[in-house]
């Protein structure tokens, strides 16, 4: 039931079109300051090619990836009691909080060929994952799974758990109950949370650019090539970041269109 | 304080460019002298500036240390500064065609590139030549930064074909994976080898000799302090400018 009011309730339409301005505003001079008479010759460039192609794959990759080892984390934390739960979950959302350049230095600190582990596969198997289209994923993942995860554990803590315990009274094992009752039912927070994470692995530039380097057609993910666009012709950063922009959107808008109507 | 809070709060909102650093006066009334300068005077500047400082009580020196590029499009986008000091000439040039410059930049400083290797030389690299070994992990700058620049420039003067397996978005992120013992050899500049004291080791090479890095420092137009810009400018060029300079790895042009 809606509530009617007479009076527009300008006490909180003005900040709100206030806040809806400073997000479009930016986007709106990108538009204004686009070089649309050279956009062609700079969007057929191999190196914009590679970059673009290289983001897609690996933000699909990390997601992926963040899907198989986020849903069983979410899952332990939202319906186990594992001793320092409260500290596990507080663990997970670190790398929300810091600033992905230093989740990109502990990377390199950690998997670098010198680092703690990396020190290990350099030394036994002569390899050194830094700098490599896997780095890239890997950074990804480490930003992007905890918003994969805390999206999947409200899901899984809203979801009506009679169905489970019915499921488990007619006979079914816990494997069976987990992807035939609880996964369907928890499925549009699962899918929000693939998209919101695949979304900020698209968009990563600290953790990338520390931990894997960059390098044309090998690490160059499209941020990275924004930056380093910016540092010669503003021109080509503007138009590399309205492709980032657009793909972005694309794929956002049929996800939602199809799937994802709780984002 | 206060003002200068909402100053930067505005700043934010129209112009996220923009470093929030020059308020030509501060609260207690003195006259603040704001420096725009590359990330690679950082050491030396800040001495200098100390000894400004202290012939001249009452005066304060901002400094603002970025990368070349980035403070020059700052200072193209209005940012407030009195003097901007680059890296090379090229990223000087893009502030003075826009007219952004009160005088004709002069050159302060010379850098050079050398070739920066973790301590105790892992992969034995000698010199250039030794960068285009395929076993030899390098860390190069990318070209659109002046280190990068400069790095073509050498090795297209020495014909030596260098495959880096990173392109790094300024010189430090390039030694610190030096020091981290990431990659086995960088090229970077020799003020960047001597901040990094015991943890690399710099190796000289002739070649460089083909891509020098010169230094120019201008007033910048419109500055709040011109008088002092200019004050700063007779520093640098000075003997003991040179010599705290030449402290850092700096060379006299």
């Amino acid at each position: 039931m809606r509530v009617k009011s007479g009076r527009f309730p300008w006490l909180l339409a003005v900040p709100a079109l206030v806040g809806l301005l400073f997000l479009v505003l930016p986007f709106a001079g990108l538009l204004i300051r686009t070089p649309w008479s050279t956009i062609g010759t700079r969007l057929l460039l191999p190196e914009v090619r590679d970059a673009l192609l290289l983001s897609l794959a690996t933000a699909t990759a990390a997601t992926a990836l963040a899907l198989c080892f986020g849903v069983p984390l979410a899952w332990l934390l939202a319906r186990t009691d594992i001793p320092g739960r409260r500290l596990v979950r507080a663990l997970v959302t670190v790398p929300l909080v810091i600033p992905p350049v230093v989740g990109g230095v502990a990377l390199l600190l950690v998997l670098g060929r010198g680092g703690v582990v990396g020190r290990y596969l350099y030394d036994w198997f002569g390899f050194s994952l830094p700098f490599t289209p896997a780095a890239v994923v890997v950074a990804q993942v480490f930003v992007a799974m905890p918003f994969l995860v805390i999206s999947v554990e409200g899901a899984l803590r809203g979801a009506d758990r009679r169905y489970e315990e019915a499921a488990a009274t007619l006979g079914a094992t816990r494997a069976v109950i987990f992807l035939r009752v609880t996964m369907p039912m928890v499925a549009p927070g699962v899918v929000a949370g693939a998209v919101l994470a695949w979304a900020r692995a698209l968009g990563e530039f600290g953790a990338t650019i520390t931990f894997a380097g960059n390098f044309p057609g090998r690490t160059q993910t499209m941020p990275l090539a924004v930056y380093l666009a910016m540092q010669e012709s503003p021109e080509s950063a503007v138009v590399l970041s309205l492709v980032l922009l657009l793909v972005s959107l694309a794929v956002l808008v049929g996800l939602r269109d199809r799937w994802v109507g709780a984002l | 304080m206060g003002s200068r809070a909402v100053v930067c709060a505005a700043g934010a909102l129209l112009l996220p460019l923009a470093a929030c650093a020059a308020v030509s006066e501060d609260s207690a009334g003195g006259k603040v002298l704001t420096v725009f300068a590359a990330a690679s005077l950082t050491e030396p500047f800040q001495t200098l500036g100390a000894r400004f400082e202290g012939d001249r009580p009452g005066t304060r020196v901002e400094f603002n240390f970025a990368g070349s590029s980035a403070l020059a499009h700052q200072i193209n986008e209005g940012a407030p500064a009195d003097v901007f000091a680059s890296a090379d000439r090229r990223t000087m040039d893009a502030v003075a065609d826009e007219g952004h410059l009160a005088d004709e930049p002069s050159v302060f400083a010379r850098n050079r590139l050398e070739i920066a290797v973790p301590p105790g030389n892992p992969a034995d690299v000698t010199g250039l030549a030794d960068l285009a070994d395929a076993d030899t992990a390098v860390a190069l700058c990318a070209r659109e930064v002046p280190c990068g620049a400069a790095a073509e420039a050498v090795m297209a003067a020495a014909d030596v074909a260098v495959t880096p397996v990173t392109e790094e978005e300024d010189v430090r992120a390039a030694l610190t994976k030096v020091r981290l013992n990431e990659v086995d050899a960088a090229l970077v500049y020799r003020t960047d080898v001597r901040s990094a004291g015991e943890d690399v080791e710099g190796i000289a090479f002739d070649e460089a000799a083909a891509a020098p890095n010169d230094y120019p420092i201008a007033v910048v137009a419109g500055a709040s302090e011109p008088g002092l810009a200019a004050e700063w400018v007779e520093l640098l060029v000075s003997q003991e400018g040179a010599e705290v300079l030449g402290d850092a790895g700096f060379t006299e042009v």
